[in-house]
Formats: structure tokens, sequence, C-alpha cells
């Protein structure tokens, strides 16, 4: 398997919405290179015929009636919000300016 | 009054009947717990809020229910820590990070309500690594805590501030949560008992995720009886968690007041053992087997060999699990914001705020978890690390047919010193070995103490892992085992941890 670069850090700090100083992409590119090694150990130990666990328990589909329940008030749900606007979250600017 | 040192070094089954025979008040039972958190609490910092008055409230009305001859839970008036990623109406809730610092949730986790429905008096929420992520406790954005066995030494992790406030007598019982070994770590390494119950026995629901498909909430007490009874307190179906199971809690109760091994076959892991195992822990595990036997088990060695690639599948799973839960901290709807100042985007501030927000190591596990999942190494990573996940359900499976329950040590070694493994995921990573197949296969496992490591001084557990839904095995065993060590120690492990 191929070691982890600091490029591919970078991007996956990308992906995962993570803004990282240049400290810490050194930093964490040792560290996941050595870890990726350490658990690289669990290709080919099993055959193809082992099929993949995701789960303990087997479940599929577990359902609720379809019936209208007491939930938080919008003020309950709002009470964390870093701001609010009539009655919604407020969030900075999503689309670029045209 | 009663002598309030002695109230805290009570059992919660002793100080349970004591209240509803009306012998001491609740509010005398927590106001002496408080004192405690007072009086040590700066030196072991095993909390990170405490809720005074909320305790008192509480006390108060189950003396008055008491008082009005109503019936009381059977936990009635105990002082409980709560690990602080149970989020609880009204009272803040961190998980040990500083994305949610100040974040006072609008709804009590499931696990909080069947507390208070119990008559449970909730002190407090205990520090913790960040989201649960860690052996030590020192992930916690809010500092460390330490083992009162030796305040430079680590209470376990990841609940290390509930392993610690039941160590240090500032609360009878504590809840813990437990992904890869972070109940019963933290009870190996301070002496106290600690369950993971099996997975889907207690609810999840608001239990701040980490990884879904290993978290499990449990019971921290000092004895085998008040884990059972906390246990039982905690247990049973949730409506509001579609992987809660759907049956009769097994009879932990009743099977800790029953403890027995006879004519039980009990297996020791093979593959537990040899390099990096503390001679001393391998001492006293040893002679908690041969305890075992004189008390009429029968003990059979068992091979587990895909045990060993557990460790390595942990370590992709769980953090592909995190990359997924923790992606709902974006800084927009609750939790910290950064950088919202007009002139970055949301994506900009959601990066921005996650930067701020997280710690290192779930920085280091949020990437290793979106390295595992991205496409071109799903297969290589994520997928062999599922099939592992199988290999080691079978093992258990194979084991069990042969054997009731299997023991091995808690963890390789005694606490170790604060800051030693800090900056060394793969050290660190290592304390959870013998308790995360347990939680790739979701059946039930407790820690209990067998007694001091002779080079060190320090507490060493021993492992009982039953199957699925056979959770009383652990207390049947684990009463046992307690009872006779108390018997050959003339008194519990902990009246040997020193003053504080």
């Amino acid at each position: 398997m191929p070691g982890i670069t600091r490029e591919e850090v970078a991007h996956l700090a990308r992906l995962a919405r993570l803004e990282l100083s240049g400290e810490e992409l050194d930093h964490f590119a040792g560290q996941l290179d050595a870890i990726i090694g350490a658990v690289a150990r669990v290709a080919d130990v099993a055959g193809e015929d082992v099929p993949p666990t995701s789960h303990p328990l087997p479940l599929t589909n577990v359902m609720r009636p379809d019936a209208v329940r007491p939930s938080l008030t919008a003020q309950q749900a709002l009470s964390g919000a870093p701001a609010q606007e009539q009655q919604r979250f407020k969030v900075p600017q999503i689309l670029g300016e045209e | 009054m009663a002598d309030s040192s002695g109230i805290i070094r009570q059992t919660a089954a002793e100080t349970a009947a004591q209240i509803a025979a009306g012998d001491v008040s609740a509010v005398e039972v927590a106001e002496a717990h408080l004192a405690r958190i007072d009086a040590v609490d700066e030196k072991v910092h095993a909390f990170l809020h405490v809720d005074r008055e909320g305790a008192l409230a509480r006390a108060r009305a189950v003396d008055a229910k008491r008082e009005r001859g109503e019936k009381l839970g059977p936990l009635a008036g105990v002082p409980l820590a709560l690990k602080d990623i149970f989020t609880t109406e009204g009272v803040p809730t961190t998980a040990g990070s500083k994305m949610l610092q100040g974040w006072v949730p609008p709804y009590d986790a499931t696990v909080t309500r069947r507390l208070k429905e119990a008559d449970v008096v909730i002190l407090g929420k205990t520090n913790m690594d960040e989201f649960a992520m860690g052996s030590s406790t020192e992930n916690s954005a809010y500092g460390h805590t330490g083992n009162p066995w030796d305040l430079t030494r680590i209470p376990g992790g990841s609940g290390g501030g509930s392993s610690a406030a039941i160590t240090a007598h500032m609360a009878a019982l504590a809840i813990g949560t437990d992904t890869g070994g972070s109940i019963r770590q933290p009870a190996s390494v301070t002496g106290t008992v600690g369950v993971k119950p099996t997975y889907g026995g207690v609810s999840r629901y608001g239990m701040i995720a980490f990884s879904s498909s290993l978290d499990q909430g449990g019971p921290c007490a000092r004895t085998v009886l008040d884990a059972a009874l906390l246990h039982e307190v905690l247990a049973g179906h949730d409506p509001m968690d579609s992987t809660s199971i759907d049956a009769p809690v097994p009879p932990v109760v009743e099977a800790a007041r029953n403890g027995s091994v006879a004519g039980m076959r009990v297996g020791v892991v093979k593959e537990f053992r040899g390099e990096g195992y503390q001679t001393g822990v391998m001492q006293r595990f040893d002679e908690a087997v041969e305890l075992l036997r004189e008390l009429g088990a029968e003990v059979v060695e068992v091979s587990c060999p895909s045990f060993d690639k557990a460790l390595a599948a942990y370590y992709l799973i769980a953090p592909a699990e995190v990359s997924s839960n923790l992606a709902r901290y974006d800084g927009l709807r609750y939790g910290l914001r950064t950088g919202d100042d007009g002139t970055h985007s949301a994506e900009e501030v959601t990066s921005l705020t996650r930067a701020a927000g997280f710690g290192p190591e779930v920085k280091r596990r949020i990437m290793l978890g979106t390295y595992a999942l991205s496409s071109g190494y799903y297969d290589a990573y994520y997928g062999s690390a599922q099939k592992v996940r199988t290999l080691i359900t079978r093992d258990f499976e194979r084991a069990y047919e042969q054997v009731d329950v299997l023991v091995s040590p808690t963890t390789p070694t005694t606490a170790f010193p604060i800051g030693e493994r800090v900056d060394d995921p793969m050290a660190m990573y290592l304390a959870d070995l013998c308790t995360i197949p347990s939680n790739l296969a979701g059946n039930a496992a407790m820690s209990l103490p067998c007694g001091l490591a002779p080079e060190d001084g320090l507490p060493v557990g021993l492992q009982i892992i039953a199957p699925a839904m056979a959770d009383d095995r652990l207390y049947r065993v684990g009463a046992a085992v307690e009872a006779a060590f108390t018997d050959r120690w003339g008194h519990p492990l902990l009246e040997e941890a020193p003053a504080l």
C-alpha cells in the first residue's frame, strides 16, 4: 500500500472541511502514515467468501407509526444556533456573488 | 445526621436502602458528596460541570416522595456522575470538546431520562476524551483528569472523569460509554467495576455519536451489585433508538446477588498474552484464573486467531464512522461558529469552525476515516476491516461452543503516566487491545479489579466477556470473583487507595 504524503493530507483535510496549518499538515502526515501502515494488515486477511459486517445487529428498516408526536418547539430547536433570524438558522453566504 | 465520611464510602445498594428506610435523607447524601467534590475535585478534575442546584432539588424531591409514602425507584437518592456525552436538558453538555462549549441541550438522552425516573440524583457531568476518542482523558479540551490512585497517572479513557469520580468517592455510581473500551479500561486502571452491555442493550438516543455501530452506554460502580442495579435502570427497549434491542433485559441483578461459577466453563483467550503485557498484570490475571478454578469453574484455553487483527480493523471502522458522524459539526445549527465576519463563505466558515473546534485526535480520526472511505482505498481498507469484523464474530461464536464466558486482562498495563502516550497515537491505541473485539462483535463485557500489580502497586482489571444478551453471566461470574477476592484481601481493593 502506498504511504500517505503531505499533499494527500491536505486533500483529505479539504474533503473533511478542516482548515489545517502547514505545521499541522507535516505533523499529521507522519502520524497518519504510521497509523495506516499499522492498520493495512487487515487487507487480504479474509477471503472473497467472507461477507462484510457493518453492524452487530441483524436489523433492517425499523419503522414506527407515521403519527404526529410532541417535538421540540422552534424556539427550543434554535436555542443552540450561533445566529438566527425570523425563526430560522442564519448562515453565512452559500453562493458566490454574481 | 449520619457521618458524612461514612456516607460517601457506602455502596449504592446500602445508600438506597438507608434512604428508603428513612435512616438518612437524600439531601444529606447529596450534600456529603457535593462536599467531597468541593474537597478533592480541584486535584482530581473528574467533573466538567457540577449541577449543585439540580442535584439538591432532585434530592429534596426524593425525600418528599418518601415522606408522602410514594414508591421510590431502586436507586432513589443515590448520587451519580454522568459522562458529559449524554444530553441533559438545561445542563451544559460538551462531550469534552470546544465545539460544544456552552451548548445547553433542549432535551434529555434516554439514559438521562431513565436515571431521573429511577430517582437517581445526577451530581454533574464528567470529563472525557473529546467525543470519547482516547484512552486517557488527556484528549479533553478542558484539561486532563488524575487517577485517584496516583494523580500523575491517567484515569483511563475516554470515561476517565466517571471512573475517577467513583474511585475518589465523589459519586456512588457513574455512567460511561464504551466504543472500544472506554468503560472497561478506566474501570481497570482505577480498581472499579465497569460494564459494556450487549450492543443495543442501552439506548443511544441523546448519547453524542462517535462510532454508531460500536458505541454502547453502560454502568460504572464500585461493586458488581451496584453495577447491576444501575444496568437494570438503564437497559431496555427504546423506540427512539432504532438499534435498541426489543427483548427482555437479562436478569443482571438476580445474577449479581447469586454469584457462582461452579460448573461454568471459562475460556482463557490464548491471544491476549505476550509482548506488550506488563508482568504484574499477567501475574494478577493468572491468579484470577486460578481462583476461578478453585471456585469450581472448568477453565480451558481457547484460541481466537482473528483477534490479532481487531485493533487494525477497529482503527479503520471507528474513524470511518467518525468522519461521517462528525460531519454534523458544521458551525451552522448549534455549537461553535468561527470566521463568520462577512468575508467567508459558509464552506469556509465550516472549515474554520472545525479547525478551531476539534482537537488533534479528533482531526486525526476524521482524516483517517475520510482516507479509509475514499474511492480507490475503500475496498482495501474499510471493506477489508468489515470482513475482519465477521471473522472476529465467528471466533467468538466458535469459542462459545466450548465455554460460557471468556476471560482476559482488561488492558495490557496499569495506569500509565500522564503525557507518556499523548502524541504517540499507536501506543495509545494499544490500551484497547483486549476490549475492542467485544465492540466489533457487539457482545457484553465487564472489567472488575483482580489486585494490584506488584511492581507499581496500581490496580489490574479482569475482563469477563459473555455472548450477546447473556449480560447476566458477567454478573454471576463477577460477583463470585469479587466475593472471593474481597475475602482474600480482607477488604475491597479500593480501601488500599491513598487518601487524597
